[in-house]
Protein backbone atom coordinates (compact mmCIF):
# COMPACT_ATOMS: atom_id res chain seq x y z
CA UNK A 1 0.00 0.00 0.00
CA UNK A 2 1.66 3.24 -1.12
CA UNK A 3 0.70 6.79 0.57
CA UNK A 4 0.54 9.91 -1.72
CA UNK A 5 0.52 13.35 0.15
CA UNK A 6 -0.30 16.44 -1.20
CA UNK A 7 0.90 18.91 0.96
CA UNK A 8 -0.26 21.87 -0.72
CA UNK A 9 -3.99 20.81 -0.14
CA UNK A 10 -2.87 20.09 3.40
CA UNK A 11 -4.12 22.10 6.04
CA UNK A 12 -1.66 20.69 9.16
CA UNK A 13 -5.28 19.55 11.15
CA UNK A 14 -2.75 16.63 12.49
CA UNK A 15 -5.47 14.04 12.00
CA UNK A 16 -3.00 11.74 10.45
CA UNK A 17 -0.26 12.06 12.99
CA UNK A 18 -2.65 11.94 15.44
CA UNK A 19 -4.14 8.46 14.38
CA UNK A 20 -1.24 6.86 12.57
CA UNK A 21 2.02 8.43 14.37
CA UNK A 22 4.39 5.91 13.23
CA UNK A 23 3.60 6.43 9.13
CA UNK A 24 2.80 10.34 9.74
CA UNK A 25 4.01 13.37 11.17
CA UNK A 26 4.19 17.09 10.67
CA UNK A 27 6.54 18.95 9.30
CA UNK A 28 8.24 21.64 12.03
CA UNK A 29 7.62 24.77 9.59
CA UNK A 30 4.23 24.39 8.31
CA UNK A 31 2.72 22.01 10.09
CA UNK A 32 1.61 19.73 6.82
CA UNK A 33 1.95 15.81 6.09
CA UNK A 34 5.37 13.91 6.41
CA UNK A 35 5.20 10.93 5.10
CA UNK A 36 7.25 8.70 7.64
CA UNK A 37 7.22 5.38 5.57
CA UNK A 38 5.47 4.04 2.30
CA UNK A 39 4.71 1.98 1.60
CA UNK A 40 2.93 1.15 5.18
CA UNK A 41 4.40 -1.69 6.95
CA UNK A 42 2.44 -4.57 8.04
CA UNK A 43 -0.06 -3.80 10.71
CA UNK A 44 -0.19 -0.33 9.79
CA UNK A 45 -2.74 -0.43 7.05
CA UNK A 46 -5.96 -0.27 8.98
CA UNK A 47 -4.66 2.60 10.77
CA UNK A 48 -3.67 4.39 7.66
CA UNK A 49 -7.08 3.70 5.72
CA UNK A 50 -8.40 5.63 8.97
CA UNK A 51 -6.13 8.44 8.67
CA UNK A 52 -7.32 8.75 5.19
CA UNK A 53 -10.39 8.81 6.08
CA UNK A 54 -10.26 11.20 8.86
CA UNK A 55 -8.18 13.84 6.55
CA UNK A 56 -10.49 17.14 6.79
CA UNK A 57 -8.46 18.27 3.18
CA UNK A 58 -8.40 15.04 1.33
CA UNK A 59 -4.52 15.51 1.49
CA UNK A 60 -3.46 12.14 1.55
CA UNK A 61 -4.64 8.72 0.19
CA UNK A 62 -3.55 5.18 -0.80
CA UNK B 1 -40.56 25.22 6.00
CA UNK B 2 -38.92 25.33 9.20
CA UNK B 3 -36.39 27.38 11.39
CA UNK B 4 -33.32 27.35 13.40
CA UNK B 5 -34.59 24.73 16.16
CA UNK B 6 -33.06 26.36 19.44
CA UNK B 7 -34.94 25.09 22.56
CA UNK B 8 -33.67 22.04 24.25
CA UNK B 9 -35.83 19.65 25.84
CA UNK B 10 -33.09 18.17 28.02
CA UNK B 11 -29.50 19.65 28.75
CA UNK B 12 -27.25 17.29 27.02
CA UNK B 13 -29.24 16.64 24.22
CA UNK B 14 -29.78 18.88 21.14
CA UNK B 15 -33.81 19.88 20.84
CA UNK B 16 -35.46 16.67 19.88
CA UNK B 17 -36.59 19.00 16.62
CA UNK B 18 -33.31 17.59 15.16
CA UNK B 19 -34.00 14.04 15.35
CA UNK B 20 -37.78 14.26 13.68
CA UNK B 21 -35.88 16.54 11.17
CA UNK B 22 -33.38 13.42 11.02
CA UNK B 23 -35.84 10.87 9.99
CA UNK B 24 -37.21 12.71 7.22
CA UNK B 25 -33.74 13.72 5.46
CA UNK B 26 -30.11 15.20 5.52
CA UNK B 27 -30.89 18.30 4.44
CA UNK B 28 -34.39 20.69 5.06
CA UNK B 29 -35.31 23.73 3.70
CA UNK B 30 -35.10 26.48 5.96
CA UNK B 31 -36.63 30.32 6.52
CA UNK B 32 -33.84 32.53 7.83
CA UNK B 33 -35.23 35.40 9.99
CA UNK B 34 -34.68 37.91 7.61
CA UNK B 35 -36.99 35.70 4.85
CA UNK B 36 -33.99 34.16 3.29
CA UNK B 37 -34.84 30.45 1.86
CA UNK B 38 -32.07 28.66 2.60
CA UNK B 39 -31.35 25.24 4.46
CA UNK B 40 -30.95 23.19 7.43
CA UNK B 41 -28.39 20.24 7.47
CA UNK B 42 -29.14 17.39 10.04
CA UNK B 43 -27.47 14.57 8.65
CA UNK B 44 -24.08 13.47 9.01
CA UNK B 45 -23.03 12.61 5.35
CA UNK B 46 -24.09 15.55 4.17
CA UNK B 47 -22.62 18.14 7.01
CA UNK B 48 -19.81 16.47 6.46
CA UNK B 49 -19.61 16.79 2.18
CA UNK B 50 -20.62 20.49 2.84
CA UNK B 51 -17.97 21.32 5.38
CA UNK B 52 -15.27 19.86 2.96
CA UNK B 53 -16.43 21.24 -0.10
CA UNK B 54 -15.18 24.48 -1.02
CA UNK B 55 -17.77 25.32 -3.77
CA UNK B 56 -19.33 26.62 0.21
CA UNK B 57 -17.82 29.92 1.05
CA UNK B 58 -17.41 30.66 5.10
CA UNK B 59 -17.09 34.73 4.54
CA UNK B 60 -19.87 36.35 6.56
CA UNK B 61 -20.70 38.80 4.00
CA UNK B 62 -22.25 36.22 1.86
CA UNK B 63 -24.30 34.00 4.73
CA UNK B 64 -27.53 34.87 6.50
CA UNK B 65 -28.26 34.46 9.93
CA UNK B 66 -29.69 31.28 11.18
CA UNK B 67 -30.36 32.68 14.94
CA UNK B 68 -33.21 34.72 15.11
CA UNK B 69 -32.26 37.12 18.18
CA UNK B 70 -28.64 37.45 16.65
CA UNK B 71 -29.96 38.17 13.34
CA UNK B 72 -30.88 41.56 14.34
CA UNK B 73 -27.77 42.76 16.09
CA UNK B 74 -26.04 41.49 13.10
CA UNK B 75 -27.24 43.70 11.04
CA UNK B 76 -27.06 46.53 13.05
CA UNK B 77 -23.78 45.55 14.13
CA UNK B 78 -22.72 45.53 10.13
CA UNK B 79 -24.45 49.29 9.43
CA UNK B 80 -22.76 50.22 12.11
CA UNK B 81 -19.11 48.30 12.16
CA UNK B 82 -18.59 48.67 8.41
CA UNK B 83 -14.80 48.14 8.39
CA UNK B 84 -15.80 44.67 10.55
CA UNK B 85 -17.03 43.38 7.82
CA UNK B 86 -14.19 41.79 5.99
CA UNK B 87 -11.58 41.86 8.85
CA UNK B 88 -8.04 41.57 7.40
CA UNK B 89 -6.79 38.31 9.02
CA UNK B 90 -10.04 36.99 10.28
CA UNK B 91 -8.90 33.84 8.47
CA UNK B 92 -11.93 31.70 9.58
CA UNK B 93 -14.14 33.53 7.55
CA UNK B 94 -12.12 33.62 4.58
CA UNK B 95 -11.92 31.24 1.84
CA UNK B 96 -8.67 30.22 -0.31
CA UNK B 97 -6.32 31.23 -1.45
CA UNK B 98 -6.50 34.16 1.38
CA UNK B 99 -7.22 31.72 3.89
CA UNK B 100 -4.51 29.47 2.95
CA UNK B 101 -1.84 32.25 3.28
CA UNK B 102 -2.83 32.51 7.22
CA UNK B 103 -3.23 29.10 7.87
CA UNK B 104 -0.07 28.05 6.79
CA UNK B 105 1.61 30.58 9.05
CA UNK B 106 0.04 29.10 11.54
CA UNK B 107 -0.33 25.14 11.09
CA UNK B 108 3.49 24.51 12.10
CA UNK B 109 2.80 26.02 15.91
CA UNK B 110 -0.37 23.46 16.56
CA UNK B 111 1.16 20.51 15.34
CA UNK B 112 0.41 17.25 17.43
CA UNK B 113 4.29 17.06 18.20
CA UNK B 114 4.63 20.53 19.43
CA UNK B 115 1.21 20.15 21.34
CA UNK B 116 2.52 17.05 23.16
CA UNK B 117 5.83 18.95 24.33
CA UNK B 118 3.26 21.34 26.21
CA UNK B 119 2.26 18.24 28.37
CA UNK B 120 3.86 19.20 31.19
CA UNK B 121 2.79 22.77 31.43
CA UNK B 122 -0.24 22.51 31.16
CA UNK B 123 -0.50 19.64 33.97
CA UNK B 124 1.05 22.01 36.30
CA UNK B 125 -0.78 24.93 35.49
CA UNK B 126 -3.78 22.21 36.32
CA UNK B 127 -1.99 20.87 39.45
CA UNK B 128 -1.72 24.65 40.59
CA UNK B 129 -5.34 25.17 40.14
CA UNK B 130 -6.44 22.01 42.10
CA UNK B 131 -4.29 23.03 45.00
CA UNK B 132 -6.14 26.32 45.23
CA UNK B 133 -9.79 25.08 45.33
CA UNK B 134 -11.94 24.95 48.27
CA UNK B 135 -15.70 23.07 48.64
CA UNK B 136 -18.04 24.13 47.41
CA UNK B 137 -16.53 25.60 44.35
CA UNK B 138 -17.83 26.98 40.82
CA UNK B 139 -16.18 24.58 38.75
CA UNK B 140 -16.09 27.03 36.02
CA UNK B 141 -14.97 29.97 37.11
CA UNK B 142 -12.26 28.22 39.62
CA UNK B 143 -10.85 25.26 37.16
CA UNK B 144 -12.49 24.83 33.43
CA UNK B 145 -12.04 28.66 32.51
CA UNK B 146 -8.75 29.63 33.95
CA UNK B 147 -6.67 26.07 32.40
CA UNK B 148 -7.45 26.97 29.03
CA UNK B 149 -7.03 30.48 29.46
CA UNK B 150 -3.70 30.10 31.06
CA UNK B 151 -2.10 27.71 28.23
CA UNK B 152 -3.31 30.01 25.68
CA UNK B 153 -2.05 33.20 26.98
CA UNK B 154 1.35 31.46 27.32
CA UNK B 155 0.87 30.15 24.21
CA UNK B 156 0.21 33.22 22.19
CA UNK B 157 2.45 35.99 25.02
CA UNK B 158 -0.89 37.42 26.00
CA UNK B 159 -0.39 38.66 30.20
CA UNK B 160 -2.73 36.60 32.10
CA UNK B 161 -3.04 39.49 34.63
CA UNK B 162 -5.30 40.54 31.19
CA UNK B 163 -7.56 38.10 31.84
CA UNK B 164 -10.55 40.20 33.20
CA UNK B 165 -10.86 42.10 29.64
CA UNK B 166 -10.48 39.09 27.27
CA UNK B 167 -12.40 37.30 29.52
CA UNK B 168 -15.46 39.58 29.79
CA UNK B 169 -15.57 40.66 26.39
CA UNK B 170 -15.26 37.11 24.56
CA UNK B 171 -18.35 36.34 26.62
CA UNK B 172 -20.36 39.45 25.31
CA UNK B 173 -19.47 39.08 21.73
CA UNK B 174 -20.32 35.06 22.09
CA UNK B 175 -23.57 36.03 23.83
CA UNK B 176 -26.77 35.13 21.06
CA UNK B 177 -28.97 38.10 22.66
CA UNK B 178 -27.04 40.27 23.62
CA UNK B 179 -27.70 44.39 22.37
CA UNK B 180 -25.73 45.85 19.71
CA UNK B 181 -24.27 48.74 21.58
CA UNK B 182 -22.72 46.40 24.49
CA UNK B 183 -21.68 44.30 21.43
CA UNK B 184 -19.97 47.04 19.99
CA UNK B 185 -18.45 48.25 23.17
CA UNK B 186 -16.62 44.86 23.70
CA UNK B 187 -15.30 44.44 20.05
CA UNK B 188 -13.49 48.11 20.55
CA UNK B 189 -12.33 46.98 23.76
CA UNK B 190 -10.76 44.01 23.01
CA UNK B 191 -9.34 45.33 19.48
CA UNK B 192 -8.12 48.48 21.73
CA UNK B 193 -6.17 45.75 24.01
CA UNK B 194 -4.99 43.83 21.46
CA UNK B 195 -3.70 46.71 19.61
CA UNK B 196 -1.93 47.79 22.26
CA UNK B 197 -0.36 44.48 22.92
CA UNK B 198 0.84 44.17 19.18
CA UNK B 199 2.66 47.66 19.48
CA UNK B 200 4.44 46.23 22.67
CA UNK B 201 5.33 42.95 20.81
CA UNK B 202 6.66 45.01 18.32
CA UNK B 203 8.79 46.95 20.49
CA UNK B 204 9.97 44.12 22.85
CA UNK B 205 9.27 41.16 21.09
CA UNK B 206 9.20 37.62 23.24
CA UNK B 207 9.51 33.77 22.41
CA UNK B 208 5.66 33.26 21.91
CA UNK B 209 3.14 32.82 19.02
CA UNK B 210 2.27 36.12 18.34
CA UNK B 211 5.67 38.06 18.43
CA UNK B 212 6.55 35.32 15.55
CA UNK B 213 3.77 36.90 13.41
CA UNK B 214 5.22 40.57 13.31
CA UNK B 215 5.95 40.67 9.64
CA UNK B 216 1.84 41.13 8.83
CA UNK B 217 0.53 44.08 9.34
CA UNK B 218 -1.35 45.15 12.68
CA UNK B 219 -5.09 44.53 10.84
CA UNK B 220 -4.20 41.28 10.23
CA UNK B 221 -1.95 40.42 13.70
CA UNK B 222 -5.34 42.17 15.28
CA UNK B 223 -7.48 39.43 13.37
CA UNK B 224 -5.47 36.47 14.08
CA UNK B 225 -5.01 37.42 18.13
CA UNK B 226 -8.96 38.01 18.35
CA UNK B 227 -9.77 34.59 16.88
CA UNK B 228 -6.74 32.68 18.76
CA UNK B 229 -7.61 34.40 22.13
CA UNK B 230 -11.33 33.95 21.92
CA UNK B 231 -11.41 30.47 20.25
CA UNK B 232 -8.37 29.03 22.46
CA UNK B 233 -10.14 29.51 25.97
CA UNK B 234 -14.01 29.44 25.45
CA UNK B 235 -14.17 26.42 23.70
CA UNK B 236 -12.19 24.16 26.22
CA UNK B 237 -13.25 26.24 29.05
CA UNK B 238 -16.72 24.95 27.89
CA UNK B 239 -16.14 21.62 27.35
CA UNK B 240 -14.18 21.03 30.55
CA UNK B 241 -17.63 22.53 32.70
CA UNK B 242 -20.05 20.80 30.07
CA UNK B 243 -17.61 17.50 30.01
CA UNK B 244 -17.72 17.33 33.63
CA UNK B 245 -21.56 18.19 34.47
CA UNK B 246 -22.08 15.29 31.59
CA UNK B 247 -19.77 12.73 33.92
CA UNK B 248 -21.06 13.62 36.97
CA UNK B 249 -24.91 12.97 35.68
CA UNK B 250 -23.46 9.49 34.15
CA UNK B 251 -21.59 8.11 37.56
CA UNK B 252 -20.42 4.92 35.19
CA UNK B 253 -18.48 7.13 32.44
CA UNK B 254 -17.24 9.47 35.39
CA UNK B 255 -15.66 5.78 37.05
CA UNK B 256 -14.25 4.95 33.66
CA UNK B 257 -12.36 8.51 32.67
CA UNK B 258 -11.07 8.52 37.16
CA UNK B 259 -10.28 4.73 36.81
CA UNK B 260 -9.41 3.80 33.46
CA UNK B 261 -6.23 5.43 31.93
CA UNK B 262 -6.70 3.48 28.70
CA UNK B 263 -10.08 4.69 28.11
CA UNK B 264 -9.15 8.13 28.89
CA UNK B 265 -8.23 9.36 25.17
CA UNK B 266 -11.24 7.60 23.35
CA UNK B 267 -13.26 9.24 26.63
CA UNK B 268 -12.24 12.46 25.29
CA UNK B 269 -13.17 12.07 21.77
CA UNK B 270 -17.07 10.72 22.66
CA UNK B 271 -17.28 13.50 24.80
CA UNK B 272 -16.68 16.16 21.74
CA UNK B 273 -19.19 13.93 19.79
CA UNK B 274 -21.83 13.65 22.55
CA UNK B 275 -21.97 17.35 23.40
CA UNK B 276 -20.84 19.17 20.51
CA UNK B 277 -20.79 22.81 22.24
CA UNK B 278 -20.91 24.70 18.21
CA UNK B 279 -24.18 24.35 18.44
CA UNK B 280 -25.65 27.54 16.42
CA UNK B 281 -23.66 26.57 12.79
CA UNK B 282 -21.63 26.66 10.93
CA UNK B 283 -23.22 28.71 7.99
CA UNK B 284 -21.84 28.18 4.68
CA UNK B 285 -23.00 30.10 1.25
CA UNK B 286 -23.06 28.24 -1.76
CA UNK B 287 -20.77 29.92 -4.65
CA UNK B 288 -22.43 27.96 -7.29
CA UNK B 289 -25.38 25.13 -7.70
CA UNK B 290 -24.30 22.21 -5.95
CA UNK B 291 -26.14 18.71 -5.59
CA UNK B 292 -25.91 17.65 -1.90
CA UNK B 293 -27.47 14.30 -1.15
CA UNK B 294 -30.02 14.51 -3.92
CA UNK B 295 -30.61 18.37 -3.25
CA UNK B 296 -30.14 21.13 -5.24
CA UNK B 297 -28.68 23.91 -3.43
CA UNK B 298 -28.25 27.04 -5.42
CA UNK B 299 -25.71 29.22 -5.75
CA UNK B 300 -25.94 32.28 -3.53
CA UNK B 301 -28.28 30.36 -0.66
CA UNK B 302 -26.82 29.96 3.22
CA UNK B 303 -26.99 26.57 4.68
CA UNK B 304 -26.90 26.30 8.42
CA UNK B 305 -24.91 23.18 9.30
CA UNK B 306 -25.88 21.40 12.89
CA UNK B 307 -23.12 19.50 13.95
CA UNK B 308 -24.94 18.38 17.19
CA UNK B 309 -27.49 16.58 14.75
CA UNK B 310 -24.61 15.35 12.82
CA UNK B 311 -22.98 14.03 15.27
CA UNK B 312 -26.10 12.32 16.61
CA UNK B 313 -26.90 10.49 13.49
CA UNK B 314 -28.13 6.84 13.57
CA UNK B 315 -26.59 6.15 10.62
CA UNK B 316 -23.19 6.70 11.57
CA UNK B 317 -22.58 6.15 15.62
CA UNK B 318 -24.55 3.50 17.12
CA UNK B 319 -27.03 4.46 19.91
CA UNK B 320 -25.93 7.93 19.55
CA UNK B 321 -27.94 9.40 22.35
CA UNK B 322 -25.88 7.12 25.12
CA UNK B 323 -22.80 8.54 26.05
CA UNK B 324 -20.48 5.64 26.10
CA UNK B 325 -16.39 6.53 26.41
CA UNK B 326 -15.79 2.83 25.13
CA UNK B 327 -17.50 3.67 21.95
CA UNK B 328 -15.28 4.90 19.02
CA UNK B 329 -16.27 7.98 18.74
CA UNK B 330 -13.77 8.63 15.40
CA UNK B 331 -15.23 10.69 12.24
CA UNK B 332 -17.42 13.08 14.83
CA UNK B 333 -17.79 16.66 13.58
CA UNK B 334 -17.12 18.86 16.72
CA UNK B 335 -14.07 20.47 15.31
CA UNK B 336 -15.66 20.50 12.10
CA UNK B 337 -14.32 19.19 8.93
CA UNK B 338 -12.73 20.62 5.75
CA UNK B 339 -10.41 23.48 5.50
CA UNK B 340 -11.51 25.33 8.10
CA UNK B 341 -11.23 22.29 10.64
CA UNK B 342 -10.22 23.23 14.36
CA UNK B 343 -6.86 24.59 14.07
CA UNK B 344 -6.30 24.12 17.83
CA UNK B 345 -7.69 20.95 18.31
CA UNK B 346 -4.54 18.99 19.45
CA UNK B 347 -4.27 21.60 22.11
CA UNK B 348 -7.50 21.27 23.53
CA UNK B 349 -7.28 17.41 22.95
CA UNK B 350 -4.03 17.31 25.13
CA UNK B 351 -6.03 19.56 27.59
CA UNK B 352 -8.91 17.52 28.65
CA UNK B 353 -6.80 14.23 28.46
CA UNK B 354 -4.85 16.10 31.58
CA UNK B 355 -7.73 17.63 33.04
CA UNK B 356 -10.17 15.79 33.31
CA UNK B 357 -8.28 13.15 34.67
CA UNK B 358 -6.59 14.93 37.18
CA UNK B 359 -9.88 16.61 38.83
CA UNK B 360 -11.44 13.38 39.29
CA UNK B 361 -8.69 11.40 40.84
CA UNK B 362 -7.60 14.55 42.86
CA UNK B 363 -11.61 14.89 44.08
CA UNK B 364 -12.68 11.28 44.14
CA UNK B 365 -16.27 12.34 45.66
CA UNK B 366 -16.81 15.25 43.49
CA UNK B 367 -20.72 15.84 43.10
CA UNK B 368 -23.04 18.73 42.09
CA UNK B 369 -23.90 21.05 44.55
CA UNK B 370 -27.28 22.02 43.31
CA UNK B 371 -29.70 19.82 41.23
CA UNK B 372 -29.17 19.40 37.40
CA UNK B 373 -31.96 20.98 36.44
CA UNK B 374 -30.72 24.08 38.85
CA UNK B 375 -27.68 24.19 36.89
CA UNK B 376 -27.62 27.59 34.24
CA UNK B 377 -26.67 26.34 30.95
CA UNK B 378 -25.69 28.47 27.60
CA UNK B 379 -28.30 28.18 25.86
CA UNK B 380 -27.89 31.97 25.13
CA UNK B 381 -24.24 31.85 23.85
CA UNK B 382 -22.66 30.80 20.83
CA UNK B 383 -20.75 28.23 22.30
CA UNK B 384 -22.42 25.65 24.02
CA UNK B 385 -21.69 24.90 28.36
CA UNK B 386 -22.73 25.58 31.50
CA UNK B 387 -22.64 29.46 33.20
CA UNK B 388 -21.76 27.67 36.42
CA UNK B 389 -21.79 24.13 37.54
CA UNK B 390 -21.61 24.44 41.64
CA UNK B 391 -20.00 21.46 43.05
CA UNK B 392 -18.47 20.23 46.02
CA UNK B 393 -16.54 17.03 47.23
Amino acid sequence: MEIKADTDVCIGAGMCALTAPEVFDQSEEEGTVVVLVSPVPEGQEALVRRAVQQCPSGAISV
Amino acid sequence: MTTFPMRRQRPLDPPDEFGVLREQGSMHRMTYPDGHEGWLVTGYGAARAILADNRFSNRTELQHQAIPARAAIAEQFKAQMPDTNRQPGMFLRMDPPEHTRFRKLLTGQFTVRRMKGLEPRIAEITEERLDTMTAPADLVEDFALPIPSLVICELLGVPYEDRETFQRDSATLLSLDGDVGSLIAAYQDLAGYLYGLIAKKRAQPDEALLSGLLDLEDDELLGVAFLLLIAGHETTANMLGLGTFALLTNPAQLALMRDDPSAVDNGVEELLRYLTIIHAGPGRAALEDVEIDGHQIKAGETVTISLPSANRDPAHFEAPDRLDLTRSATGHLTFGHGIHQCLGQQLARIEMRIAFPALLRRFPGLRLACAPSEVPMRSDMAIYGVHRLPVTW
